[in-house]
């Protein structure tokens, strides 16, 4: 479980989170959702500690992260995994170096071991016997599904992703959300998904936090969401036609 | 101020750079691809420019030479002089400083700007030192080697075309280049070249672990690389010019 309480951060003059408090749980997907820009990343940055916060608290199952020291945090650290927006896999190691990793860093695996684990994580998303490519020689889509992989290769108990399926084509999208949902109930993991994909939130939302410039707007689950009746969450949820003609037949 | 401030952040990242890292054979690994990447690399480059330089010192200086109280094994000795003391260890560390601080700045920030840093960071691993340290003990590891390198081919270069140019005897030339050699100098040399190491490494990977913002950035910070080490080359050529030939 990681709670953040009244946490707050400015770039200069501009307040980019205002006060946002939540408890993202633990076994569960807790879905982050807003417009592009809203902060959702800055939030989960300040969580992990790249980017320092301003006042508040972020709560690793009790430990206050921000205060804590180098090696304290970095502790903490190697049970995070973390899928970047953009992927930032290492370009210069192919597909296996890099899901093998943080295994090399943190375990005492055998090679063989090791190999079994990488082969295991890249045939969960899909990218079976892909082992000796580049970053440079995959597709976006193939980017972010293999930076899944790696941030699952040490099996973590908190798992963020920013965008998961952002860049992915509906059918693999699904495929990688309810991976990451069937990861989240079997090792029993803290999972945060930043998306702004309704199917997404439909799918797999638990426990949603909607942000609003900056401000925590509203909270609930994916059921909660179709019925609600906060003017921007509306605006949000039903900005495509799809939706509201999805809408409709709900609400007959 | 501005200085002060980078001074500060320098040092900063330095001590993180070289605490204790978290797995050793990882970084063994990552010193043996940074030397191949430094410094074997580099070596077509240096073995042109010696070999070159040190034909041209000595065709110049048989040259200027003309005076018949000067010895005719005064060639070899300036061009092993010139060699030995300036052109390896300060002129090929400046060129190296234009193709190892750029590779090194535009690698670092590269990453920097596309997350990798953070990344690691995330895992747990002290970023500074798993991409700064490998480099700095490559560097400083593998240039006295080159630089090595370079003051044979220079010598060579000399007597190759100093005797097909006629510039001077094969006897003159082997006569000068052993007259009085003082083996101290030696180390004048590569105390120069292991700090000039130490220099490029560490201030080029200072501003790509630095960078901000996008491929522009990346473009500036691997200028800015170039230009400080040269200057700090510069300036501690000077320092240690001062320190041991006073
Ligand atoms: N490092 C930074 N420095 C200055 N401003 C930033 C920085 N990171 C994000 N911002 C600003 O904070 C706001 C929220 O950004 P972000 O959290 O990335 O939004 P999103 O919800 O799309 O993930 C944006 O207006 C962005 O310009
Ligand atoms: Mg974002």
């Amino acid at each position: 479980m990681i709670e953040i309480k009244n946490i707050s951060k400015s770039f200069g003059a501009t307040k980019v989170i205002d006060d946002v408090s939540y408890v993202f749980e633990q076994g569960k997907t807790n879905l982050i959702i807003g417009e592009s820009g809203s902060g959702k990343t800055t939030i989960m940055k300040l969580m992990v500690g790249l980017h320092s916060v301003d006042s508040g608290e972020v709560l690793y199952d009790g430990l206050n992260f921000p205060t804590l020291g180098v090696k304290e945090k970095q502790e903490v650290r190697k049970k995070i995994g973390m899928l970047f927006q953009g992927g930032a896999l290492f370009d210069s190691q192919t597909l296996e170096e890099n899901v093998r990793f943080p295994l090399d860093m943190f375990t005492t695996m055998s090679k063989e071991e090791k190999l079994e684990r990488v082969n295991f994580c890249l045939e969960k998303v899909q990218l079976t016997n892909k082992n000796n490519l580049y970053p440079g020689e995959l597709s976006g889509g193939m980017k972010k599904r293999a930076a899944l992989a790696r941030a699952i290769a040490n099996s973590p108990q908190y798992l963020f992703c920013d965008e998961p399926n952002s860049g992915l084509d509906p059918k693999t999208s699904i495929v990688i959300d309810n991976l990451i949902q069937s990861l989240t109930k079997e090792f029993n993991i803290t999972t945060i998904v930043i998306t702004h994909d309704m199917n997404s939130v439909v799918e797999i939302g638990e426990k949603i936090l909607y942000i609003y410039k900056g401000k925590h707007w509203w909270t609930g689950n994916s059921k909660e969401i179709l019925k609600t009746t906060n003017p921007e969450l509306v605006d949000f949820v039903f900005a495509s036609g799809f939706m509201k003609e999805v809408f409709n037949v709900v609400k007959k | 101020m501005n200085l002060f401030f980078h001074l500060g952040r320098y040092f900063i990242l330095i001590k993180r750079v070289f605490s204790k890292p978290e797995k050793l054979s990882v970084y063994f690994k990552q010193i043996i691809h940074e030397i191949d990447n430094i410094g074997i690399s580099s070596l077509p480059i240096i073995a042109i420019i010696s070999f070159f330089m040190g034909g041209v010192i000595t065709i110049q200086s048989a040259f200027g030479f003309t005076s018949p109280l000067v010895p005719l094994y005064a060639v070899g000795f300036t061009a092993r002089e010139s060699m030995l003391l300036e052109f390896s260890p300060t002129i090929v560390c400046l060129i190296l400083a234009g193709k190892i601080g750029s590779n090194i700045a535009s690698e670092i920030g590269s990453m920097r700007i596309t997350e990798q840093i953070d990344a690691l960071e995330i895992m747990g691993i002290n970023s500074a030192g798993y991409l700064i340290l490998p480099k700095i003990a490559a560097g400083v590891f593998i240039m006295p080697f080159l630089i090595a390198i370079s003051m044979f081919l220079g010598i060579l270069g000399g007597y190759v075309m100093g005797i097909a140019t006629g510039a001077c005897s094969s006897y003159e030339y082997i006569y000068g280049i052993q007259a009085f050699f003082e083996p101290w100098k030696l180390y004048y040399s590569f105390t120069k070249v292991l700090t000039f190491a130490f220099l490029i490494t560490s201030i080029s990977s200072y501003f790509g672990y630095y960078t901000h913002g996008g491929a522009l950035e990346v473009g500036k910070s691997s200028t800015a690389a170039v230009v400080y080490s040269s200057i700090l080359i510069l300036i501690f050529n000077f320092l240690l010019t001062q320190l041991f030939l006073t």
